[in-house]
């Protein structure tokens, strides 16, 4: 158990915990606006797919060196956010319901990116190797210093601004806020652009900050364990970071220990059951076991205006 | 416009405009797509390989389909089907194994029970969760599905695989707990395609759920509660009651896909082998309009689709089997703008949600 704490068990955490921290907290900005987020995954993937496919043509093609991989990362945020789009105009413009669509969203996705990769690069869903020179910065230092620039820059956002006011009391009570001149919808689509962005960008580095291709699938879940940190995190910036810290660190322990963890008694963990940590705390909190972890009122309803 | 008329117009616009989206992207791409859609259905319809497979995926779908819609029809979101149909396929597996040498008359009614009952009990969890603490059933059964999976992969990892076999699957169940393919009394159907008695299972499923919601006291007040939640209570149903029960009824019919892939097609349980059919469930759901003709349906469209992307896969210059999931997402995105669509008209919504 005493070696489990090194340095780069640390390291590795802090950039596990990345892509779950943007995408958590891209779905914090759509969730406390009252938008139900379960497609988180599926803008992961677009982010992940796009990036490493912009990444490869600005490195091959347009010969950008070391630009390529920020060009990238701005494509995946743009595809976060054209998924985030659509996803948008069906929940909030057309009122469908936030479930069904983001659960079509998702599987969409499971499908666009190895349609794409089989067109594009005929491969089976995955696309080339990106030089490892040219993917980006995976110091944790200096990704931890970037990610705690975010949180704080968010929590200033959702706490200090007007905007963030109207953000949360469209998502609590949407009619009061309707009432107090506050238009719903146009703050409900920045919830959910916003989380498109940030989902976007998270899994740009999944591909190419993490890894240096996009493979399929190769989000496996973490769109759902970031969602799983926002209700850990009960829906507030701080505490969702340290979530997506706990849940990152879970990650980079069964990563490491390769099978099973030792106790010091000698008797041994198996992975599968470190792996299941942050979805059983997650019921567990959201049963209100510890403490509790009350969602915004209005989560998941769409606004209709009164006549 | 007659109710049945109606009810059959908008799943197929759906279909349609999901067919000419995804035409235009293998339009894109570069491809032609009557030659893709040609591919795609065509080998799905071909005769013994291509029905008998599409048969085969059609069930599983069909089960999950029917459990996605059950718990609909008391305003329950199952997106746990997936975990519900991955316990119950490794519980079947252990009751195969384990009771091997009993007679077959015992050993595959204790094996569907098995399937049958864990399927049930770990959709419960999530409807307890939310009769007793009010906490969302969607968030609890997509954690419950990746806990499903992890648990399953331990058991079979740890206790119940073979040593020295490099998959991870179980050891095989005793041979009196297969059931009967195709091939063993339909004549000419090769015994080599793994459609089998399940099938017919599904089938009567669909006319047990049929009868169970629409023809007895039960069914009545999971579609009461489902339908209006606060007028149930007023009426004297327990909702709390009704979540768990539709919850465990729901999982029952996920489970049932265990009894297709274990005891009628590979004998044993393999991690892993589902082929995302608790998440395709919903879409079958939701294009079947929630009733179980239409779920049989949606689920041959499905299954068809998953077949034939096989060859697409294999004959098309740029287009893969990805069109089949693509062509999926698109189906429940229309279907999910329909359901407005009829809002719009002033009638009720396909499906009503309780809240948070």
């Amino acid at each position: 158990m005493r070696d489990l704490f090194t340095l780069s068990l640390i390291a590795s955490t802090i950039r596990l915990a990345t892509p779950l921290v943007l995408a958590a907290l891209g779905g914090l900005f759509s969730e406390r606006s009252g938008v139900i987020n379960i497609a988180l995954e599926g803008k992961m993937l677009a982010g992940a797919f796009t990036a490493a496919a912009v990444t490869y043509a600005a490195d091959t093609r347009f010969h950008m060196g070391n630009a390529s991989p920020w060009v990238g990362l701005l494509a995946g945020m743009i595809a976060g956010l054209f998924i985030a789009a659509i996803y948008a105009v069906t929940c909030i413009k057309f009122k469908a319901d936030q479930v069904v669509s983001g659960a079509a969203i998702n599987i969409l996705m499971l499908g666009i990116p190895g349609f794409l990769s089989g067109a594009f690069f005929l491969s089976s869903g995955s696309t080339p190797q990106l030089p490892k020179d040219h993917l980006l910065p995976q110091s944790p230092v200096v990704i931890a210093v970037a990610i705690l620039v975010l949180v704080a820059a968010i929590w200033y956002v959702v706490y200090k601004t007007p905007f963030g006011l109207r953000l949360r009391s469209v998502g609590e009570n949407p009619e009061a806020a309707d009432a107090a001149g506050v238009g719903v919808s146009t703050i409900r689509y920045s919830g959910v652009l916003l989380a498109g962005v940030l989902a976007g960008m998270g899994g740009a580095y999944l591909s190419i900050g993490q890894s240096s291709l996009f493979t399929r699938n190769m989000t496996a879940g973490r769109g759902f364990i970031a969602l799983a940190a926002l209700i850990f995190g009960k829906w507030r910036p701080v505490q969702t970071l340290l979530a997506c810290l706990l849940f990152g660190f879970t990650e980079a322990v069964s990563i490491q220990m390769q099978g099973a963890v030792k106790l010091p008694s000698g008797e041994d963990i198996p992975v599968q059951f470190i792996q299941m940590v942050p979805y059983v705390l997650t019921i567990v909190v959201l049963a209100g076991f510890i403490g509790s972890s009350r969602p915004p009122r209005a989560l998941g309803i769409p606004y209709q205006k009164e006549k | 416009m007659t109710k049945l008329a109606r009810d059959l117009l908008f799943p197929l616009i759906a279909v349609v405009a999901a067919f000419i989206v995804g035409g235009i992207l293998i339009l894109l791409v570069g491809d032609n797509p009557i030659d893709a859609y040609r591919l795609l259905l065509g080998s799905a319809l071909s005769w013994p390989d291509g029905i008998g497979y599409t048969l085969f995926h059609a069930t599983p779908l069909i089960f999950t389909g029917l459990a996605v819609l059950v718990g609909f029809r008391c305003g329950l979101f199952n997106i746990g089907a997936e975990g519900q149909l991955y316990i119950a396929a490794f519980a079947t597996a252990w009751v195969g194994i384990t009771f091997a040498n009993l007679t077959p008359w015992l050993l595959v009614p204790f094996c569907f029970a098995a399937a049958i009952f864990s399927g049930a009990f770990w959709a419960a969890i999530p409807g307890v969760l939310k009769a007793r603490f009010g906490s969302h059933e969607v968030i609890n059964t997509i954690m419950l599905n990746f806990i499903a999976v992890a648990l399953v992969s331990y058991f079979t990892q740890y206790h119940y695989k073979v040593p020295g076999d490099p998959i991870m699957e179980t050891a095989t169940i005793g041979p009196g707990a297969h059931i009967a393919r195709f091939g063993k009394f339909v004549p000419g159907f090769p015994e080599r395609i793994p459609l089998n008695l399940a099938f017919l299972l599904a089938l009567l499923c669909c006319l047990l759920v049929y009868v169970f919601l629409w023809r007895t006291k039960w069914g009545y007040e999971i579609r009461a509660t489902g339908s209006n939640p606060s007028a149930a209570e007023y009426g004297g149903i327990s909702i709390r009651k009704q979540i768990v029960f539709a919850m465990a009824v729901s999982g029952a019919l996920a489970g049932m896909v265990g009894i297709n892939d274990v005891l009628g097609y590979r004998y044993r349980y393999y991690d892993g082998f589902s082929d995302n059919y608790g998440f395709t469930g919903i879409a079958v759901a939701l294009l079947g309009r929630n009733h179980p003709v239409g779920v049989i349906l949606a689920a041959l469209l499905f299954a068809a689709l998953q077949h034939g992307g096989i060859y697409v896969d294999g004959f098309s210059e740029h287009v893969t089997k990805d069109i089949v999931q693509v062509l999926q997402g698109i189906i429940i995105l229309f279907v999910a703008a329909e359901a407005f669509f009829k809002w719009l008209v002033g009638r009720r919504p396909l499906f009503t949600r309780l809240r948070a």
